[in-house]
């Protein structure tokens, strides 16, 4: 993960050299097989690029089709959707994605810090169950969920949908924000706590000012998660009140008859927007996160 | 060594508590009270909630709902029986290895190794591109590509036969490319920085002894990325086995069966049939075929991580 503060920036300390790549403009060798390579890539571009210029075009077209054309220029489609039928879902999977998003954060972070810092018996073991429990599909716990908020009358209610999403994405919140928490050198937190801070205090005064980019990442990943979350909804939330948005849409694509192209491409185009500006906000923080960092750090 | 060691231990806690590292404190475990609840509730029981459930005769609605009760190893016998769930489970398999495993690690290695002999401003705009298509919610893209394989859709232009609704056609090969288009990134991402680590002085060599571009390709730069690509694969298995969404919006599963992967198997039968018992069941088939994926390759990682 690459960390950007001052402190991570401290501890790689060749930083002062400054490495032989970062003077040459990223590739030099963008010469031999140029033309082609420039080609084929474009070529790739434009059939990744053909579908999300349907979604485009579609919402602004007043004879919106499957098919992909110069759309006659109309906002009809996005006012059609202004009313609380259509809205109410988005509103929805707001609450979803926040409260799911703040819920693991939080308690990811207390865990993560006590994983790092304090000597808790049986760590090794616990990061290897975490580490499993995040590969796990959730799909298999959607019979047993089902049951249980049956039993417990949550059916229905968005406040244990979305604790349901914080658990299902805990065990990767933990993983990642330990793994940065570890890359923060223990000297802070003695020179604050030699002057008499709390745990707390650490915590929210040395640990979370170092450890922000893991954080973003981690709320960025979980609120992605929660907004889109489909089948978890689509069993626990069937009431058309606590729909989330992408209950809506399927209902919309799926449950009339014929399907209108037009609105229904603003509809999923509306939906996609927050994930993206979103993802274009944290995307500074990710650089490099996909870089897999060590094994198991006991 | 028993009988060595108890003087030298003896001799330690003569000493008191050791000072070299941190103790335990109770007061620690507080901070993982609140995710050890969560999971305890929300994620521990209902897995072992599942298994229990496998072996009953719930289901949604009817007598059976309410008073359901240990079959013992009749969902297990149904499974094996079940031809739609073998049929499933070889659904599930092209889909993860075809779409997945296979086209994903092809198709991300080679965006990311065009990636890095093209032009800066070409390179930004497609990454641009192919995280968009990635970063959308699921659902968004499951519409896009519904549209696509559609009668009249763009895939029908494309090839001149508008008339053709491929979502019956081949619905199989459909998802398949909505699968790539949409997850391609994730591999993109990961090659391009496992490729900004391979150190630029061993290409340099092996091009001064004369080495094609093909040659060291295949016998230097993607020999260093082995754990990168090896790792890469276990994700890519964890992330399209589990994958509902985009298939069943798409084509609810059908027609009839023809894409009904396990998840979305399981889904119809418990939330449709109504047979919870089986639909979980048919979970534990799937979680047993991810982890001995998983075993797999943790094998063929191991000589990495020694």
């Amino acid at each position: 993960m690459s960390v950007r503060s001052p402190l991570s920036r401290r501890r790689s300390a060749p930083a002062a050299l400054p490495r032989p790549d970062v003077l040459v403009v990223d590739y030099p060798r963008a010469s031999v097989g140029g033309v082609a390579t420039n080609l084929i890539l474009a070529a790739v571009g434009v059939a990744f690029f053909a579908p999300l210029i349907w979604l485009l075009f579609t919402s602004f077209d007043a004879h919106a089709g499957p098919s992909l054309q110069w759309p006659k220029l109309t906002f009809s489609n996005f006012s059609a959707l202004f009313n609380s039928t259509r809205l109410q879902p988005f509103i929805n999977s707001l609450y979803l994605a926040g409260v799911s998003t703040v819920v693991t954060t939080v308690v990811a972070l207390f865990a993560a810090y006590g994983l790092s810092r304090r000597h808790i018996p049986l760590k090794r073991t616990f990061m290897l169950i975490i580490l499993f429990a995040s590969g796990l599909p959730v799909n298999m716990l959607l019979v047993p969920v089902y049951q249980l908020f049956v039993r417990l009358n949550w059916i229905d209610s968005l406040f244990y949908t979305s604790l349901f999403l914080a658990a299902a994405a805990l065990p990767f919140a933990i993983w990642l924000l330990k793994n940065f928490i570890d890359q923060i050198p223990d000297e802070f937190e003695e020179a604050a706590s030699l002057e008499g801070a709390g745990s707390f205090q650490i915590l929210l005064r040395v640990i979370l000012p170092n450890a922000l980019p893991g954080v973003a990442v981690t709320a960025m990943v979980t609120f992605i998660a929660g907004w889109g979350a489909f089948i978890v909804p689509l069993v626990l939330n069937s009431n058309p009140t606590s729909t989330p948005g992408s209950v809506a849409i399927y209902e919309f694509l799926r449950i009339n008859g014929v399907v209108n192209y037009g609105q229904l491409a603003s509809y999923s185009l509306l939906f996609a927007i927050p994930v993206v500006v979103l993802y274009l906000i944290a995307s500074r923080w990710i650089a490099g996160a996909f870089t897999f960092s060590g094994g198991v750090k006991g | 060594m028993a009988a060595a060691e108890a003087p030298i231990a003896g001799g330690l806690a003569a000493l008191g508590p050791r000072q070299d590292r941190e103790r335990f404190k109770f007061l620690s475990l507080g901070w993982l009270t609140p995710s050890v609840a969560l999971l305890a509730v929300l994620f521990a029981y209902p897995i072992g909630y599942a298994v229990y459930l496998a072996f009953t005769n719930l289901e949604l609605i009817g007598p059976t709902a309410q008073t359901y009760q240990f079959t013992g190893l009749a969902n297990l016998t149904r499974l094996i029986h079940d031809p739609t769930f073998w049929q499933s489970t070889w659904l599930t398999l092209i889909f993860v290895v075809g779409s997945g495993i296979i086209a994903q690690t092809v198709i991300g290695m080679g965006l990311a190794l065009l990636m890095r002999r093209a032009l800066r401003p070409l390179r930004i705009t497609i990454s641009i591109v192919i995280v968009t298509a990635w970063i959308i919610p699921e659902i968004s893209a499951a519409f896009v590509f519904y549209a696509f394989g559609t009668q009249g859709g763009l895939l029908g232009q494309v090839l001149g036969k508008t008339g053709d609704d491929f979502l019956s056609t081949v619905p199989l090969l459909i998802v398949c490319i909505a699968n790539v288009w949409r997850n391609a990134a994730f591999s993109m991402l990961v090659f391009t920085a496992g490729l900004r680590n391979v150190p630029e002085e061993i290409e340099e060599a092996a091009t001064l002894e004369g080495a094609s571009y093909w040659r060291r390709l295949f016998t230097v730069t993607l020999p260093i990325l082995r754990p990168t690509i090896v790792t890469n694969l276990l994700l890519l298995t964890l992330i399209n086995i589990s994958d509902f969404t985009l298939i069943f919006v798409m084509t609810q599963g059908g027609p009839g069966t023809s894409t009904a992967i396990l998840p979305v198997y399981m889904y119809i039968q418990a939330f449709q049939f109504n047979n919870l018992g089986y639909g979980s069941m048919i979970a534990l088939a799937l979680v047993l075929i991810g982890a001995l994926l998983s075993v797999f390759y943790v094998r063929q990682l191991k000589p990495e991580i020694k």
